[in-house]
This record gives structure tokens, sequence and C-alpha cells, in this order.
């Protein structure tokens, strides 16, 4: 096994005929598409015929990540978590952000809990081009109450779509639920099997073949949980080891995570295989919270492990001021490390500019480029954008740095006949730029204006400056 | 056993690889070193793989498995080296102590292998003038802008910082064109005012910046400071002579790139400096603005340094004030929320990832990151006893049934 572990084995699984069906020009390039995960072997239409059961048997196994992927809900709104293969993002991109999960409690009133979960659902912001969202309602039996947590846990799967976890360490309040009808057939995470109830918890979770988590904060338990249930049948957990939000406890909860996710990445311990959650909502426990620093220590808690490999979390605010940063985060963690940084250089139209619209400047940086763009079109602004190689820096840094060259501006504008197509001389650099201004107008005899530091003012400054 | 299988196969691919050079199929090209990095993680899978679900009869166990689990402990070949900022009596400066930072020997906050010895160290701006600065920064310096000194102290004593970041953007050109002699006056109030350690920033401008600098490491000869920065665009040279002969820190500044970030460090090394006075900079993107590029290239040096990239060795400084740039931590917005919360939570989640990412050095603008994120240092290297941890807390498991409504 050993010598044959390469590029090359993974290719000798495959027909080797170079047909083409995948889509790939040859089965090599096709190998490349598994190992960078952008396919999967049932990609390669000949594999699937019975012949080749037994090679194809042998690749899926040998592309199994060592983190499994469980899936939580059914249909559109599925929460995929996991599947995760590496300790760092630049090794592999990420896939499969963290989901976040709102908490409603049973002893709110009905009325509360409909608008929560409807406020949950409709919660969309959207970051240069993506929609972001919060993926699904944590229902806690706080009441102690089978009979209030299977009303109220009905009552959330009839207010929204989402995906489902049902927090009790009672095996009777989470069967209440699952009879209760509404909710066993959306697939909900049960939470969670410890080490009292794990055989109650478990045969719940084999009845209803539901995804279950499971709580210990002892890693030794943890890992004698997940090996019991996995040789009980189930297949599909998350691990629990306890989110401790402060003191000397908190380096704990971040030590195991990253225990946790060496052994089975590194070292191969499938019963540490799992995906990890977190429950920064923690903080709002005790009598009297203040609302707004607790909203803001839930969001760097939150924080905090999302960058320790936290594959689900469960929040209590929903403070947009709060969530912004930590589904900004997630935008962050889970981007492809190698996607390109910078867009083309050149000339760019918004709109329909004419021989007097305004010309304005920006870089390459694809982020800074996207921003600009969007704000002048969603401004209704009829423009030309000249977009420079700064190589692929944002303005602020590519002036430090060196790489804003004033004299590359003068190219793009011969190179695009920028004298033809607009009648006078003025060009709008970014306020951030404001230090260029005399070396632009030397290097290109135009006007120089120095526009605002951040490209949603843009509107304000051309209805003063650009009659 | 598994593990030395691991190793050796790592090895092996790795060597098959390299022998193998750039791949070039066609339609797709793979370098070496993607290669490698794309292989590892299958690697990985392959050796684990091969263990189905165990054909135990399922029945109704009446016991739980045991298990055990030992922490993973690995080794790393290399370290970060150790850099003091601040020079006291002792050592020929005047200030109260000095701040260490760096001399890693493992990830950050990997303290299941060990803690390592120094912890992250916190600095926030000052500027020698007043500028623009977000609203929910500026209310906390209004009193004080006028006068860097006070600004500075204002920083040590009020806020905590460890150390004050002295911004002479005056000496631009195109701002008020201070002349080096007068900016490094500033440099000798403020060292007068306050006693904690000085980084000198300059205002970016590369013709000016070095000369200021040279002339700010004069006055402030011995209190090995750090001079911010040298980097391939600016006249180094003259940074890192002043550096060595005033005895300071210099930082190395490259745009978001590795490798321009170990050019430049070699160069530095190259004049003479030694790593023990030089700290990379090698850019704080913004939350939402980059800093996923920031993440990976922070953890990548780190763990270069670790493996014995003797060129990356060196502490990490991590100018997260840079947050501010970000639209969503200074724009009013009805929907986004009040900005007075938004602003400084924007910083603190942007200093909180590159701490996790390896940062050793932060600099920051508001009084409330600093806060935090010092409370987050302190639990973060709280010795706790085991025993005490693993009894398991009441409190947690009572979360389901204590959070309100
Ligand atoms: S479909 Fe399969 S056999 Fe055909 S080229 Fe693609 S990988 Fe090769």
């Amino acid at each position: 096994m050993p010598e044959k572990a390469s590029l090359l084995s993974i290719y000798s699984y495959l027909p080797q005929t170079n047909c083409g069906e995948c889509g790939e020009p040859n089965c090599m390039v096709f190998v490349s598409k598994l190992l960078e995960r952008k396919a999967n072997p049932e990609d390669c239409p000949p594999l699937k015929k019975p012949k080749y059961k037994e090679q194809m048997a042998k690749l899926v196994e040998l592309l199994v990540p060592p983190i499994r992927e469980v899936k939580i809900g059914v249909g559109e709104d599925v929460v995929k978590i996991g599947g995760k293969e590496v300790m760092y993002r630049h090794e592999l991109t990420y896939h499969n952000p963290t989901a976040i999960a709102i908490d409603v409690s049973d002893l709110m009133d009905d009325g509360k809990i409909v608008e929560r979960c409807r406020a949950v659902e409709a919660f969309s912001l959207v970051r240069i081009g993506e929609r972001l969202r919060l993926n699904m309602i944590a229902v806690r039996c706080a009441s102690k109450d089978p009979d209030r947590f299977s009303y109220v846990t009905s009552l959330v799967a009839r207010s929204c779509k989402l995906p489902l976890i049902l927090c009790s360490f009672d095996p009777k309040s989470l069967r209440a639920a699952l009879e209760g009808g509404q909710v066993a057939n959306r697939r909900p995470l049960l939470y969670a099997a410890t080490e009292e109830n794990w055989r109650e918890v478990s045969e719940l979770a084999k009845q209803y073949n539901c995804p279950v988590a499971v709580f210990a904060l002892n890693l030794g338990s943890v890992k004698s949980l997940t090996k019991t249930l996995k040789a009980r049948g189930i297949q599909d957990m998350i691990i629990d080891f306890g989110t401790h939000t402060e003191g000397g406890l908190l380096k704990e909860s971040v030590n195991n995570s990253v225990m946790v996710r060496r052994v089975a990445v590194q070292r191969g311990d499938k019963d540490m295989g799992y995906p990890i959650m977190f429950i920064p909502a923690m903080v709002w426990m005790g009598e009297e919270v203040d609302p707004v620093t607790t909203s803001y220590k839930e969001a760097y808690i939150a924080s905090l492990f999302l960058n320790r490999y936290a594959d689900l979390i469960i929040t209590h605010t929903m403070e947009v001021w709060s969530l912004l940063p930590v589904i900004t985060l997630r935008q962050n963690i889970y981007t492809d490390p190698r996607k390109p940084v910078s867009v083309d250089s050149g000339l760019r139209t918004i709109g329909s500019p004419h021989e007097k619209s305004p010309v304005l400047l920006t870089t390459n940086f694809s982020l800074t480029y996207y921003t600009v763009a969007n704000d002048l079109e969603s401004a209704g602004i009829d423009c030309y954008l000249v977009v420079l190689n700064t190589e692929g820096l944002a303005v602020e840094v590519s002036v430090a740095g060196g790489q804003f060259h004033p004299s590359d501006i003068k190219d793009i504008f011969s190179s695009v006949n920028m004298e033809e197509k607009v009648k006078h001389r003025k060009l709008i650099i970014p306020g951030l730029a404001a230090r260029l201004k005399g070396d632009i107008e030397d290097s290109t005899n135009w006007e120089v204006i120095v526009g605002p530091r951040d490209s949603s003012q843009i509107k304000g400054f051309l209805s003063k400056y650009w009659g | 056993m598994k593990e030395k299988e691991t190793e050796a196969l790592t090895k092996k691919l790795i060597e098959l690889v390299e022998r193998l050079g750039d791949l070039e199929i066609e339609n797709v090209e793979i370098k070496a070193e993607e290669l490698t990095l794309i292989l590892q993680p299958v690697i990985g899978a392959m050796v684990q793989a091969p263990q189905l679900l165990p054909k135990v009869e399922e029945k109704a166990l009446e016991t739980l498995l045991k298990a055990e689990f030992s922490p993973p402990i690995e080794a790393y070949p290399g370290e970060v080296v150790e850099v003091r900022i601040g020079a006291t009596k002792s050592d020929g400066g005047s200030r109260r102590k000095v701040v260490k930072i760096g001399g890693e020997k493992t990830m950050p906050f990997y303290s299941f292998e060990l803690l390592n010895p120094n912890r992250p160290a916190f600095t926030m701006d000052v500027f020698d003038m007043p500028i623009t600065l977000a609203k929910s920064v500026m209310q906390h310096f209004e009193d004080v802008m006028q006068d860097p000194a006070d600004w500075a102290k204002k920083c040590v004593e009020d806020f905590g910082a460890d150390i004050v970041s002295l911004n002479l953007v005056s000496t631009d050109p195109t701002i008020k064109d201070v002349s080096p002699k007068d900016a490094a006056k500033t440099v000798e109030k403020v060292l007068q005012a306050v006693d904690a350690p000085l980084v000198i920033g300059g205002s970016g401008n590369k013709v000016k910046d070095p000369l200021m600098l040279e002339a700010a490491a004069e006055v402030a000869s011995g209190e090995r400071c750090v001079l911010n920065s040298a980097n391939v665009d600016n006249d180094y040279k003259r940074i890192v002579s002043a550096a060595k002969r005033y005895g300071h820190v210099v930082v190395a500044f490259t745009p978001m790139d590795i490798n321009n970030q170990k050019k430049l460090n070699r160069l530095l090394l190259d004049e003479g400096l030694p790593k023990e006075q030089i700290i990379m900079d090698p850019t704080t993107a913004a939350l939402g603005y980059g800093l996923d590029y920031t993440i990976s290239l922070m953890e990548r040096i780190k763990l270069s340094g670790l493996l014995g990239d003797s060129d990356l060795q060196m502490p990490i400084l991590s100018p997260s004030s840079n947050a501010w740039g970000a639209r969503e931590a200074w724009m009013k917005s009805e929907e986004f929320g009040p900005k007075e919360y938004r602003g400084p939570l924007w910083e603190t989640v942007t200093a909180i990832t590159t701490m996790m990412a390896g940062g050793d050095l932060f600099m920051l603008s508001h009084p409330a990151t600093v806060r935090v994120l010092k409370g987050l240092v302190e639990s973060l290297y709280e010795e706790v006893d085991v025993e005490h941890v693993y009894k398991p807390s009441k409190k947690i498991q009572d979360w389901i049934t204590d959070i309100g409504v």
C-alpha cells in the first residue's frame, strides 16, 4: 500500500480510457480535480459500470475525508458541516462553512417564538455578491417539561423551514419532541448524548435516523461516547466538549479543539473524526446580563472558535451589529485561499457614460474593485472607472508599498484613447491615494481631484463637486 | 507504528514529487510545491481510510466502551526568536519595563504542547497631529489630540497599552512637511511623558521616512524603540544602520506575500541586523477586506519558522487598527445597527483572528479592543489545575435551562 500511495495510485483506480465523459480532457486531469475536491468519483461515468464496482469502492474509500460530513435537516435548507481534511486553510480550501444556529427557549411566549423563527429565517445580508444567512434553530428545553417541549418544537417546525437542533439532556423530552410528529421527518440534530443518557438517546437517534451530538467535558469520555455510539450503528455525530467562555477554562476549550482536530486529521483517529460544535450562547447564562456587553462578548467568543475549527455554533443575540462581524469572519475563513486576488486592469464603464461623465480611479485588488463598482452601480452613476494594476493590493497598502504607479494611469489612458472618450481632463482618485495627487498630475497632465476615502460616499461627493 | 508509516510515506511522496518536478498534464500545470500541498491531506486520508466500520454486531451495549485520549504532541525543529522592546536603566534606557515578544516554540495557544513564553503585546496608536479618526475612536481622545505626549499618557495610564505607537504623520511633504529634526523632538517629548516602550512610525513617504526614522533613532538612542518600517521601496539600509548604531528594532513591512517577506528579511539580515532586532509586518487586512489572506499568511509564516526556516523566525506585528478602514466599522447604517458597538467589535474580531493566526504585537485604536484582548490573553495563559477542569462543571451543563428568554 505505501509505495502505491501517490497521484498515480488514484489514477490506477480509474478506467484510464481518457474518454472525456467526465468533462475533463483525460483521466489525469480528473485525478487533479479529485485531489482538489472539485470532482467526485461518481463524476466519471464509466467508473459506475458494474465491472469497476470494486475500483469505485476503493477510490471512494481513499477519498473519504478524515472529518465526517454530517447533514442536518432535509431538502433545500439542509445544513452540511464537517467534511474537513486539513489543519490549515492554506493547505486546501475549507468547505462547508460553520453553521450558525440561533436558540429559542420553550419558555418564550408562542408569539415571540414564531416571530423569532421567522426573523432568523429571513435574516440575510449580501457581502461581495454572496448572500449570508443564519442556518438553524436550536430549541432549548428550558421548561424541563416534555409536553411543552414537544409543543414548542412543533410550533418552531411550523414557523420556519430551517433545520432544527433539539436541546435537552432528558431523553423523555427528546422523545416527546420526536413523537410530536412535526419534527422527526425534518432530521433534527439531537443534543445531546452524555455518559448518563447515551442508551436512550442513541436509541432515539437510531429509531428516527437523526444525527446526534455527544457531550462530555473530558476528551476520553467524548471518545468513549463516539466509539460506543458507532458500535451501535450511528454514524452521524457531532462533538461537544464544552464551550468555556472565561478564565483558564477557555484555554481548555481552545486546546481541546486543536487536539481533537489534530488526532483526526493527522493521526487517523476515526473516533474523533466528527464535526465540532461550540455554544457561545453560554455567555447569556445567569440572571443579570447586560445586553450590549453580552452581545459583544458572544461575538468575540464565537469569532475565537471560528478560528479554531468550529463547524457549528449556537448563539443567542439577534443584534445585527454583533452578528455581522461573525458572519463576515465566516465568509473570510471559507474563501478559497487560492482564488485570484486581483481583477484585470484597464478601463471599465459603469452605466452609460458620455463625454462629460466623471472618470474615477481604483486598484485591481478584487475586493476593492468589486466594492467600488458595486457602489457606483447601486448609486446609478454613469462613469468611467480606471482600474490600476497594483499587484492586487488595496489602495492604502499599494500607496504605502509602492505598487501604485502613477505612470501606469497614463498608459491606460493612451491604450483606450481616454482623451477621445471624454472632453474634460479631470480624474477623481481615491481619498487614500491623496498623497500621490501631484505625481499623478505630473504624469497624466490631467487635473486630479481627491475623492472620498470610501466609495460609499461617492454619490454625495459627485453631487457636490461634479456639476 | 502508524505514525512512523505516515512519516515514511510522506517522505516518499515528497521525494517523488520532487523527482517529477513540476508536473505538466494537458491543461493543468501542477507545481511541485502545490502538489505537495494537495497531497498531504490525501496521504493522511489514505493511511487512515481503510478502517471500515467495525463489524460489531449492533447490540444494545450495556456499558460504554472504554477509550483513552492522549494529547497529540509534536516537536518542532525551529523556534521564533524573542525580541525585546524597550530598555530599562540597567540596559541603558529609561523605560520602566521591557516588553518581550515572540520566542514561540509551538503554534499560537497550542498550550497542550507548551505555553509559549511571551504573551501577545498591545500598542495603541498615537499621532503627532489631530487627524480624522472614526468617531467612536475619536471620542476617547478628543481631549488629548493636540498633544502627542498627553495622548500617549492616556493610552498607557488609562487604557493599559503596553507600548505606544507614535505615528509621525505630520512629516509627510503633502501634509505639514515637518522636518526630521522637529519630528525627533516629538519623540523625545513622548519618551519623557511615558515610561512605556515606543514604536516610531513614519508617514509612509518613502523618501522622508528613512530620514525621519534616523533622526528619531538618534534622540531615542539606547531606548530600544521599534522603527516602523523598512521596506523594499525605501532606503532600508539607512534605517537598519540607524537601528544598529542606536540599538533599536526594525519592522520589516511587505504587502501580503510570504516570499517577499522572506526576501526582505534576508536583506535586513544581510545588512548585519540580528534576527532579535527584526519584527515582520506581512500586512493585516481588515475583517471582510482580505483578512483571509492575512490568516493564511501568518499561519504559513509561523509554521515555516517552527519547521526551521530561519528567515521567517521573527515575531509578527499586526496593525489590527486597519480594521477601521472597513466601512462596516464606521459607516452609519440602520441595517447594521449602532456603529458605536460595531466599530470596536470590528477591530476586536480582526485582532482576535490575527492573534489566533500568529500575531505577536498588535496595534490597536480603541480602548475596548485593548481591554478585551488583554482579558482573553489572560484566560489563554491562566494556569488551571486539570482536576478542577475536568470535574463536570455544573454551569456548562445547565446552559439549556439557564439562558434567559
Ligand atoms: S470519464 Fe473517467 S475514464 Fe473518462 S476521461 Fe474522465 S476520468 Fe477518465
